[in-house]
């Protein structure tokens, strides 16, 4: 049982970092002058609608939580709409808190909300996935010895992760290298969201098979 | 709890606390001293002189005739030399097709209509200036051809005399008359040198006409008399007014515009035997600063004129530029002296290629003799120099010398030849020129060797200072985290390691007295500061085996599971973690341009932070809903998990405290690396507002800022209890406060209102601008030392009844220290009861009936007090605008300290940790936004951006000393280190206050319901009082722990300066940001000492004060 939900989970991480990388590869094929950085609000629509299309279907096959008892249509469409609801709520908060950190506020308003979208993408909807709408979950998965299955303690990592990699995207600003690429991160208000969630939700991987090993371990012990 | 009762016995330590941080303090100076005297070096000055015998080329001449000059033939007699301050070269240069001159081009006409007109007597060079660029470094380097140094630059107003080999004491030296006028800047290099001078102040910026009207009233009739030889006028106007009200102003064209007249007039005065040069010491920035080496600061101009033909070649475009030093040689020789030994500078080929109809010697060879001349002296000094200093490297030297011995061969060999037959050589100006351009590749690159190496330093001192200061570091940390159960060995901790450090340094001392005579302060304070700090040690590492003996280790390390001691560590680590983001920041110069958008991003995160860790260990939730590892094992649905009330608020100050970050952004200045940048409107003068209506509203904002600054902290005193005293300094709070803030209105009316218009009060306004500010110093003066006469701010309400024994367990006078001790709390608890008795109606006889308002926030109120006093005048020092920021200050800090109260307040409720202890969170936090209201006050690390005005708030015209005016300007850089050091005690006080505003109304009430549960009424401040060891000792940590926090950062700053020492931004960035570190260090923790001082007299005054009441009470 555990065994398996560990391969689930790592298949879906894996699944997902596929779907960042393509999201950057994929549309050079498909779309006309399409690159990272010239384009850059293209791939980020890219990247969250991919990433968060890998998060629905996984959540939808696979099941993490466990569903409620009341599973009538009416009911389905009123909690597909909460979780919008929660959604928007937490794309406007993280726009809210990116530009208390200092994004202007008029200026490049695009950017600065496609990455509060991104940023809701690696985390809200993740945990709207696997935790449901019941806040009170989110509360418990997200404080001190509040992780009771692998699902929360990954969602822990990953959004703790995401928000860091965000944080720490801040940094090149500063820097006179005059790069491309760092003018167009100045324009996200610096958060290298992007680059530095890949290589976490990579390193995600890592931690998840240690984390198997330690509990096969545990297991054997 | 035993050991606490034991403990009891043991008095307050004031002094010991004190002196320990005291001590801890001079060995960070020692360290910062030790570097600075390593990093900061200058170039050996060589005392050698020139003189007119040693004639480095043997000159021919003909038998009899005698020569009043020396080394080479004197091409003119006088000289007039006008030296006009921060004459960029954009100012002279005159752009006939340009037709809509901005107010600073397109001024000096008469320059360009002399080198249209007269193409062979004029011209104007682009001068180029060695950086640092201020005043006394380039007159420094225009007399001396030398290259000064970074450190030159703190004597800048206390200018010392020039002692090297120099133009005016060759000039002198040889007999000619110099008279000079202009800044007086010159009487102190070169004191009683000149023939007759006339001195004008230099230092108010303000005033753009004194020296310069000075200068023309002398100017006209000395040209005119025969009474010099050389005439130096050095113009103040356009720098003056460049520093007003930058070069983009209608001002700057009018004097501009005279010193063109000047120069017009001029050239009608001169003879052909005179020569005349017009240059600029150094450029300005767009903002009309200087100091630093950016093009325009460093490119000033220089234009030759004479009345008898100079240049060989006619009118040149665009003609190369010029190094300053450059202007030494070709003087000197020009006027026929020797050149100043020490001068590096070239020769300018131009003005030596004139065709001396006299004798028969082509321009070409004056030239070139001009040439060798130079390169012997620069020759000459180089051996000099190598054998005074190792500095240089050898191989250049090496180099150096062939590249001389073969062009000063070649020219030798040349003149021979031509001695042998005249007229013989064919191609003899090709020769020359070859050989001119030999020796004049040998003077660039001597010259630039120097410059390569005059940054030179000491790299064992500086690794020295490194290691103290990071050992201090190590040791603020070691003590910080000693637990506080241990009663602090003051006596072996500090007496030993000071006894060590000072019997070495005397003996020290001695020993070099004796052996040469001479000490040196700087090396011996470090010697003591080393080997006290290694006793320091050494009594810790005995101390700790003593206590590992005797308690058997187990007290420190009391069965903590990894887990737990994990825990522990992540207390502290996270803000590490953003301390050591910060640390890393001190090492790319790229960093430190944004570092007043760095430190403002690194504290909002770590106020967050605050927030997201309380709530991850679960402290934000009510305590039914446990979070412990069994909800694993039962999965069980768990309890609804609720939130504190606090919770909200605590979100509330936090969203609160990251719009104040973010609004303390607009009050920033602008650095001139930074392109685009614009600084910030508050940071202008009213004065210099055009528009009537703006400036009326701005005042108006100002002025309303200056009140919420008052009613607010007279909100707080009053909420307190502490407003209702009846105490001298609450008096003074009352009708001081407005006083004062009537003066500062009144002041900065009348200097925004200063203009034409008003000439008619002129008197008036003058008396007034100083009247004003004055008053302001001698109020907050007054309020000081009110605060230290009687900081006690308790409204006392007198007792009903005096039958009443207040202390129930003793009887009679308490006579030692130990029962006062025990009686303090008591009688405060009684007091609080009986207060509360009567608020809530009861009718309750039997309690106690003195009431004493304020004393729960007694330390806090005086500290608040005096953090106000010093706002006051700080605000002075400022410009108007910058009372937003204050405000903005107030409000932050605030904030900060509710945010941390808060916390305190959560983790006590919920795991009832300790009170006494500071996070390193809130200490972290708080030396953040010292550094971050740095900027937010208008500041910016670098040379040029010190607002020098400051110094003539209050006073016009010169100061007799340089104590008062560096006091006010460095009161003025450093004004958020001051104010957060002082207040950082409140860190301590804060969550106590806290602890009244809730917890009062719920527990008051249950209180008095049921008579009883004694010792659960909030004491507030008063707890502290209740363990005087503890409170002693938890002041000392909070102390310790500022002092690590801001020493790690002055320590990642020094060691960057040490690995960077070569880096290509190091005079611009790294060596600013050191000198501004290492003094905000030692002016912050030299007001934390003060402000644990004020704590401490607090301390003393409720304590005799607790004294008469208990001795009224008992008769």
């Amino acid at each position: 049982m555990k065994n398996m939900e560990i391969m689930s989970m790592a298949s879906v991480h894996f699944v997902c970092v596929l779907s960042i990388i393509l999201s950057a590869l994929i549309p050079v094929f498909l779309l006309e002058k399409f690159s990272v950085l010239e384009t850059h609000l293209t791939w980020l629509c890219i990247c969250s609608v991919s990433v968060a299309a890998v998060n629905i279907i996984a959540s939808i096959v696979l099941k993490p939580n466990p569903s409620p008892k009341r599973n009538s249509l009416s009911h389905k469409v009123t909690r597909f709409l909460k979780s919008c609801l929660y959604f928007m709520i937490s794309c406007l908060l993280f726009h809210t808190i990116i530009v208390l950190y200092g994004a202007p506020l008029l200026e490049s308003v695009l950017e600065t909300f496609l990455f509060a979208v991104l940023l809701s993408t690696f985390t809200t909807l993740r945990c709207l996935c696997l935790l449901g709408l019941n806040l009170q979950v989110w509360i418990r998965v997200f404080s001190k010895n509040g992780a009771m299955s692998i699902w929360d303690s990954s969602l822990q990592i990953t959004t703790v992760c995401s928000i860091v990699g965000a944080w720490l995207g801040a940094f090149p600003i500063p820097l006179d290298w005059d790069r491309p690429w760092q003018s167009r991160i100045e324009l996200f208000n610096g958060c290298g969201v992007i680059l530095l969630c890949i290589l976490f939700q990579r390193s995600l991987i890592a931690l998840g098979w240690q984390y198997s090993r330690e509990c096969r371990g545990g297991r054997l012990n | 709890m035993d050991r606490w009762s034991d403990l009891l016995s043991v008095r307050m330590r004031r002094l010991p606390v004190l002196l320990f941080l005291a001590w801890i303090c001079f060995l960070f100076y020692a360290g910062i001293g030790i570097f600075m005297n390593g990093f900061l070096l200058m170039r050996i000055e060589l005392s050698q002189r020139s003189s007119c015998l040693d004639e480095l080329v043997p000159r021919t001449r003909a038998d009899g005739e005698v020569s009043d000059s020396c080394w080479m033939d004197r091409r003119f007699r006088r000289a007039v030399i006008i030296l006009v301050d921060a004459l960029q070269y954009e100012f002279a240069r005159f752009d006939p097709t340009n037709l809509n001159p901005k107010p600073y081009e397109n001024r000096l006409q008469f320059i360009h209509q002399l080198i249209s007109s007269q193409p062979h007597h004029a011209r104007l060079y682009p001068f180029k200036a060695d950086p640092p660029t201020t005043t006394m470094q380039r007159i420094k380097g225009i007399t001396t051809g030398s290259l000064p140094t970074f450190i030159d630059m703190s004597n800048n107003f206390a200018s010392n005399a020039i002692m090297e080999d120099n133009l005016i004491d060759q000039l002198v030296q040889n007999g000619k008359r110099v008279v000079f006028m202009g800044d007086d800047t010159w009487d102190g290099l070169f004191p009683k040198k000149f023939f007759k001078s006339f001195f004008f102040p230099s230092f108010n910026v303000k005033d753009l006409h004194t020296v310069d009207n000075g200068i023309l009233q002398h100017l006209f009739p000395t040209v005119n008399g025969s009474e010099w030889d050389v005439l130096i006028a050095h113009f103040l106007g356009v720098d003056h007014c460049g520093h007003k009200h930058g070069p983009d102003h209608p001002e700057t064209a009018k004097k501009l515009s005279q010193m063109n007249e000047v120069i017009r007039s001029l050239v009608d005065y001169l003879h052909n035997d005179t020569l005349l040069v017009v240059i600029g010491d150094h450029g300005m920035t767009d903002t009309g600063d200087h100091g630093g080496d950016t093009e325009k600061e460093v490119t000033t101009a220089l234009f030759i004129y004479s009345k008898t033909a100079l240049f060989r070649d006619g009118l040149q475009e665009e003609p190369d530029a010029v190094p300053q030093v450059n202007l030494v040689p070709t003087l000197a020789l020009l006027l026929g002296i020797p050149v100043p030994y020490s001068n590096i500078g070239e020769v300018m080929a131009d003005v030596f290629s004139w065709n001396d109809a006299n004798r028969d010697s082509s321009g070409s060879v004056t030239q070139a003799l001009a040439y060798q001349i130079n390169a012997r002296q620069v020759n000459r000094f180089m051996n000099a120099y190598s054998q005074a200093a190792e500095d240089l490297p050898v191989e250049k030297l090496r180099h150096l010398q062939e590249l001389f011995s073969s062009a000063a061969n070649g020219y030798d060999q040349l003149m021979a030849e031509m001695q042998e037959k005249p007229g013989s050589i064919l191609n003899l100006e090709a020769l020359l020129q070859q050989q001119t351009s030999n020796l004049q590749h040998y003077l660039r690159e001597a010259r630039a060797v120097c410059t390569a190496s005059w940054a030179r330093f000491h790299p064992l001192r500086m690794v020295a200072g490194v290691a103290i200061i990071a050992a201090t570091c190590l040791l603020c940390w070691v003590i910080s985290e000693l637990p506080m159960a241990f009663e602090f060995p003051y006596r072996s901790l500090l007496l030993s390691p000071v006894v060590w450090g000072l019997s070495l340094a005397a003996f020290l001392s001695f020993w070099r007295w004796v052996i040469t005579k001479e000490t040196e302060l700087v090396l011996i304070c470090s010697w003591a500061a080393a080997i006290s700090q290694l006793s320091f040690l050494w009594q810790v590492w005995k101390m700790r085996l003593k206590r590992n003996f005797v308690l058997g280790s187990r007290w420190l390390r009391r069965s903590l599971g990894l887990k737990q001691r994990l825990l522990m560590v992540l207390k502290w680590v996270l803000p590490m973690i953003v301390l050591f983001f910060r640390c890393c920041t001190m090492f790319s110069d790229s960093f430190l341009l944004a570092e007043s958008r760095v430190v403002p991003f690194l504290l909002q995160s770590l106020s967050i932070l605050m927030l997201v860790k309380l709530h991850w260990s679960g402290k934000l939730l009510m305590p039914g809903w446990i979070t412990s590892g069994l909800l694993v094992e039962s999965h069980k649905p768990s309890p609804v998990p609720t939130y504190r009330r606090e919770s909200l608020h605590l979100l509330g100050l936090l969203v609160s405290f990251q719009l104040c970050v973010l609004f303390s952004a607009l009050f920033h200045s602008c650095r001139d690396e930074i392109p685009g940048c614009e600084p910030s409107p508050f940071l202008t003068p009213l004065s210099s507002l055009q528009d009537v209506q703006i400036k009326n509203l701005s005042y108006g904002l100002c002025v309303a800022s200056l009140v919420a600054i008052i009613y607010l902290t007279r909100c707080w005193l009053r909420h307190y209890g502490n407003l209702n005293s009846s105490s001298p300094l609450m008096l003074f709070v009352r009708w001081g406060f407005p006083l004062i803030a009537v003066w500062i209105s009144c002041y900065w009316a009348i200097s925004s209102g200063m203009e034409d218009n008003m000439a008619k009060f002129k008197e008036v306004i003058q008396v007034a601008l100083v009247a004003c500010p004055r008053a302001v110093y001698g109020l907050v003066a007054l309020g000081l030392l009110v605060a230290l006469w009687s900081p006690m701010t308790v409204f006392v309400q007198d007792s009903r009844e005096f039958k009443t024994h207040i202390v129930t367990a003793y009887q009679g006078i308490p006579n030692s220290e130990a029962d006062l001790r025990h009686v303090i709390p008591q009688i405060y608890r009684k007091m609080q009861r009986s207060l509360k008795s009567r608020l809530g109606g009861a009718d309750e006889h039997d309690k106690a009936t003195v009431a004493a308002f304020g004393l729960g926030s007694v330390y806090s109120a005086a500290l608040v007090i005096i953090l106000l006093l010093l706002i006051f005048f700080f605000l002075l020092l400022h410009s108007e605008g910058m009372s937003l920021a204050f405000l903005l200050l107030l409000v932050e800090g605030f904030i900060l300290l509710q945010l941390h109260g808060c916390a305190v307040k959560v983790s006590v409720a919920s795991d009832g940790s300790e009170h006494f202890l500071v996070s390193w969170d809130a200490v972290t936090a708080w030396a953040f936004a010292s550094t971050q209201f740095f900027y937010s006050t208008g500041h910016q690390p670098i040379l040029s951006a010190i607002h020098w005005n400051t110094a003539f708030v209050g006073f016009v015209g010169d100061h007799s000393t340089n104590l008062l005016p560096a006091f006010l300007v460095g009161a003025n850089t450093f004004a958020s280190h001051v104010l957060f050091a002082v207040g950082c005690p409140l860190l301590l006080f804060w969550p106590f206050l806290g602890e009244s505003s809730s917890s009062r109304k719920r527990k008051v009430k249950k209180d008095w319901r049921e008579g009883e549960a004694e010792g659960e009424l909030p004491v507030m401040e008063m707890r502290l009082r209740e363990c005087p060891e503890k409170f002693s000792a938890a002041l000392l940590q909070l102390a310790l722990k500022y002092l690590f926090v801001l020493g790690i950062q002055l320590l990642a700053c020094v060691f960057a300066a040490l690995i960077l020492r070569r880096h290509l931004m190091v005079w611009k960035v790294f060596a600013p940001k050191f000198l501004f570190e290492a003094l905000g260090f030692v002016v912050s923790s030299s007001s934390l000492l003060v402000g644990i001082a004020l704590v401490m007299r607090v301390d003393c005054a409720v304590s005799t004060w607790f004294k008469k009441l208990i001795l009224s009470r008992s008769r």
